[in-house]
């Protein structure tokens, strides 16, 4: 029997070493993550900053979008997307990877690792990568002089929150997933593509009719946005709105953890 | 009596209505190698999935290290190693990052996991493609390292499901010598395999199994000795032929099996019964003379080949 396995200390830290490997096989990608975490919002910041943000500015002032310069308004919309990106990536890539593609994770779960661990273990690492572009942005947001450093620095973690929210739930859908092709189709087509422009991002959600509105509602991307103006240059929001963009991405967190874990298990088991 | 390290009772696995494993009782015992054999579907890799309490049994009682793997799973699976079906290696790192990276599953420490890859890149003659990408190394050698990766925490029992199907003779030689070296040194091996001579090699006992069900147990030679004759003869007649002289050929010998393609005739000395054959002039187109093997034992258990 060999002696050095310590099971009580895996069953507390096993989430800890899935994490370990799932950064270690990020690495083998590193140079393509740092190039979408830098260039993501250099193009972003140039293209509607910048270009349609002097169309905007020139025609309405700062009229359409509560008194800020229009680079200031979206500023925060594109770091949520980007972040609530990354978190997607390093979710539902690993998950159909470890159960359908190369079946790593069965290979994880022959050691005392259990399923619930690998689903922590992946988040861990997806908010990780989430962490590194959501401060590659900010760190730009502020050498564009878009925002400042002291004014907007809770906003690295309250977006990291809301991609965190996100991210759980689309690996506890992927988890479930026999078919890859039409879960990424209606996912990035359907869902994705959608959430992006209808989540108040380049404008105010309520410059929608109120019939297009619930969109904004439910995607977690309106109440990253939201929450992401109000930290970062001081956008008002009631303080019931708080409460419901922030419970409203709390239920996606636990919900999501909750399921991820479950469906792992039980998927595993067979 | 040596001490089991796996005892299984009325163990029954079901899916839905279909009953994957029926009720078998077996026993492992410290050191001994012991295999499943029986065609695809027969449950096998079931059994596998239970013993490695990565799947729960629907009925019966099992034991694995004197443990229940319903209720402890994790502390079972730190003492064994698995070498499933199907190479679930992570094809984008290199050979040691796929060894390191499973030792530290085991909570093993980077010094020990470190010394161990030097001796597991020997054992599995992988020394060469230390720092080569998994996706570019050939079947047999990554089957070679997902056993070594089994090995990395240094199991109790190593659970080999259908180690060498899909490799070419030479892979799979390279793999017996590997695995008989494992044996020489007192691992536990279960696996379990279609092929007879798998078996007949690295077996020191072994189940049969199908449907779900064990047909019959023991050390391969017993189990020869029990459900076979000593020799076999196998004739050729041409397909249209065959249908035609198998009553004869029934009346010479006590237990035939016709094949599609070839008849087999169980005697203990096959030269002599093939002289009678020809003296009664039925000259068979090719004729062979052979041991029996467990590839006969399942026919008789069965009625059905092992690989059809």
């Amino acid at each position: 029997m060999n002696s050095g396995i310590n099971v009580a200390r895996i069953r507390s830290i096993g989430a800890a070493y899935i994490a370990e490997a799932r950064i270690n096989q990020m690495s083998k990608w590193k140079g393509i993550i740092a190039i979408v975490a830098i260039g993501n919002p250099l193009f972003y910041l140039i293209a509607i900053g910048i270009g349609v943000g002097v169309l905007v500015n020139q025609n309405s002032g700062t009229a359409g979008t509560g008194g800020v310069e229009y680079i200031t308004f979206i500023a925060p919309a594109l770091l949520a997307s980007a972040a609530l990106t990354g978190a997607m990536d390093e979710t539902m890539f690993p998950v159909m990877e470890g159960f359908k593609w190369r079946k790593l994770f069965f290979a994880m779960n022959a050691t005392p690792i259990t399923g619930g661990q690998i689903a922590i273990g992946v988040f861990l690492a997806a908010m990780l990568r989430v962490a590194f572009t959501v401060i590659c942005y900010w760190i730009l947001l502020i050498a564009f002089g878009v925002v400042t450093v002291a004014e907007s620095w809770d906003v690295v973690p309250i977006t990291m929150f809301a991609a965190g929210g996100f991210g759980a739930t689309i690996m506890a859908l992927t988890a479930r997933v026999k078919n890859e092709d039409y879960f990424m189709t209606i996912l990035g087509r359907l869902i994705i593509m959608p959430m992006f422009l209808f989540s108040g991002t380049f404008f105010p959600l309520t410059n929608m009719p109120i019939y297009l509105q619930p969109i904004g509602w439910i995607s977690p991307l309106w109440h990253a946005t939201e929450l992401g103006r109000h930290f970062s240059y001081g956008y008002p929001i009631s303080p019931l709105m708080l409460l419901i963009h922030f419970g409203y991405l709390t239920i996606m967190l636990s919900l999501g953890l909750t399921f991820a874990q479950k469906i792992f298990s039980e998927r595993l088991a067979r | 009596m040596p001490e089991s390290l796996i005892i299984a009772r009325g163990l029954t696995k079901k899916f839905g209505d279909f009953t994957a494993v029926d009720a078998i009782d077996f026993d492992v015992a410290k050191g001994e190698s012991f295999g499943l054999l029986g065609p695809n579907g027969a449950g096998k890799s079931t059994t596998m999935r239970i013993i490695a309490a990565t799947s729960q049994r629907t009925s019966g009682t099992i034991t694995v290290l004197d443990r229940d793997p319903e209720e402890h799973g994790p502390q079972i699976r730190a003492h064994l190693g698995v070498v499933p079906q199907q190479d679930n290696l992570d094809g984008e790192l290199t050979v040691t990052e796929n060894l390191f990276i499973y030792g530290r599953y085991f909570g093993l420490s980077k010094k020990f996991i470190r010394a161990k890859v030097e001796e597991l890149l020997e054992f599995a003659q992988l020394e060469e493609k230390r720092d080569a990408k998994v996706d570019a190394l050939s079947g047999g050698m990554k089957r070679r390292l997902t056993i070594a990766r089994a090995l990395i925490s240094e199991p109790d029992i190593l659970m080999l499901d259908e180690p060498t199907t899909g490799l070419d003779p030479q892979a799979r030689h390279i793999l017996w010598d590997r695995l008989f070296r494992l044996k020489e040194v007192g691992v536990t091996l279960v696996l379990t395999t279609h092929f007879m001579d798998e078996a007949e090699q690295l077996c020191d006992r072994l189940v049969v199994m199908d449907k779900g069900k064990i047909m019959a147990e023991g050390a391969p030679s017993e189990l020869i000795k029990t459900y076979s004759t000593k020799e076999v003869l196998e004739v050729r007649f041409g397909s249209e032929r065959n249908k035609e002289v198998a009553p004869t050929l029934r009346e010479m010998c006590p237990r035939i099996e016709e094949l599609p393609d070839r008849i087999l005739m169980y005697v203990d000395d096959g030269e002599a019964l093939l002289e009678e054959i020809v003296a009664k002039k039925l000259h068979p187109t090719t004729s062979l003379v052979r041991r029996s093997s467990l590839e006969d034992v399942f026919l008789r258990l069965t009625g059905r080949s092992l690989i059809e």
